[in-house]
């Protein structure tokens, strides 16, 4: 296996979703590729860092505000849609 | 090398009986299910607009169109994968209007051949977060997916960041999995590479790379480089 066929199974590596075979062929591929086993160790690092980073966390007094006008609204819908009927 | 984890879904059995009392007219059935997805709703809006009150707008948005339409959800797929479809919607209805000299959607060309290979391959710290404080990894994880193309982006956040699977990315993408698969490899492969500049081994006493040479990172992309 070269390193670029190893990079185009990557993800499916990562994600564990690949055949008993082709895993034994990255692994084998790992153990004596030092770049790719960098690539491999470090994406797999930056997907857990991303997952684990909580960034765009909605505060609490926003969270309330929006919800408070979400079902305002969704109120008022109902009340149009129940006249019309 | 172990795979990754991915985040355990939170039990959605009783979902489609709050489905179907919001349908009957219950609002407070529907305000359970804002309290559900409310935070998901506004960090996917945020990743796609990068502006928070656009962001607020799509929540808004996104909940009154999912309220209106709850009759067309048929229950084929989970109510958040489609909740979320409606609100990448809305969050590129939000980047049209604000962006109308480019073209935005998520089914465009992107040409990334050349910057799938990795040029960066230095191993990294063993807990390279931990090099910097809380501020300063915000900072950088933000700047750096924030360079990202869009359409990598929005395949990234929703795949890795909130725990969709490949084909319900898909479904709430419009896109085929082979294209979720390929933009997700590239996305995965581009914030490792723009990581790396921060994050990799350094020598005892070497300077921290100061944050704002994120922006230095070209993105190779034409057309789409929404930074």
């Amino acid at each position: 296996m070269k390193c670029a066929e190893f990079l185009q199974e990557l993800t499916n590596y990562l994600d564990g979703v690949i055949d008993d075979r082709t895993k034994s062929e990255l692994e084998d591929h790992l153990s004596w590729c030092h770049n790719c086993y960098v690539v491999c160790d470090t994406t797999k690092k930056t997907i857990e860092i991303y997952r684990d980073s909580q960034l765009y966390e909605l505060p609490d007094d926003l969270r309330d505000r929006l919800r408070s006008a979400i079902v305002t609204k969704c109120q008022a819908r109902k009340k149009a849609d129940s006249g019309n009927a | 090398m172990s795979t990754i984890q991915p985040k355990v879904d939170e039990p959605v059995s009783d979902e489609l009986t709050l489905v179907q009392a919001a349908k009957n007219g219950d609002v407070g059935s529907f305000e359970e299910l804002v309290r559900r997805y409310d935070r998901n709703v506004f960090r996917i809006a945020q990743h796609i607009t990068q502006n928070r009150e656009d962001a607020e707008d799509v929540v808004q948005d996104a909940f009154l169109k999912a309220y209106s339409n709850l009759k067309q959800f048929q229950g084929q797929s989970k109510f958040y994968t489609w909740l979320v479809r409606i609100a990448v919607n809305e969050a590129l209805m939000k980047l049209r209007r604000r962006r109308p000299e480019r073209t935005v959607s998520l089914d465009e060309e992107v040409k990334t051949e050349e910057d799938s290979v990795p040029r960066e391959v230095a191993d990294w710290s063993p807990n390279p977060e931990q090099q910097y404080n809380q501020a300063e990894l915000r900072e950088i994880l933000t700047k750096t997916i924030q360079g990202l193309p869009q359409t990598f982006r929005t395949v990234f956040v929703l795949r890795d960041v909130e725990g969709l699977s490949t084909e319900e990315t898909a479904e709430a993408l419009d896109l085929s999995i082979p294209a979720v698969k390929s933009r997700l490899l590239r996305a995965r492969l581009q914030l490792r590479e723009r990581l790396s500049r921060f994050f990799q081994r350094r020598e005892p006493g070497a300077e921290k790379l100061e944050i704002e040479n994120a922006d230095d990172v070209p993105t190779n992309e034409s057309g789409d480089g929404d930074q």
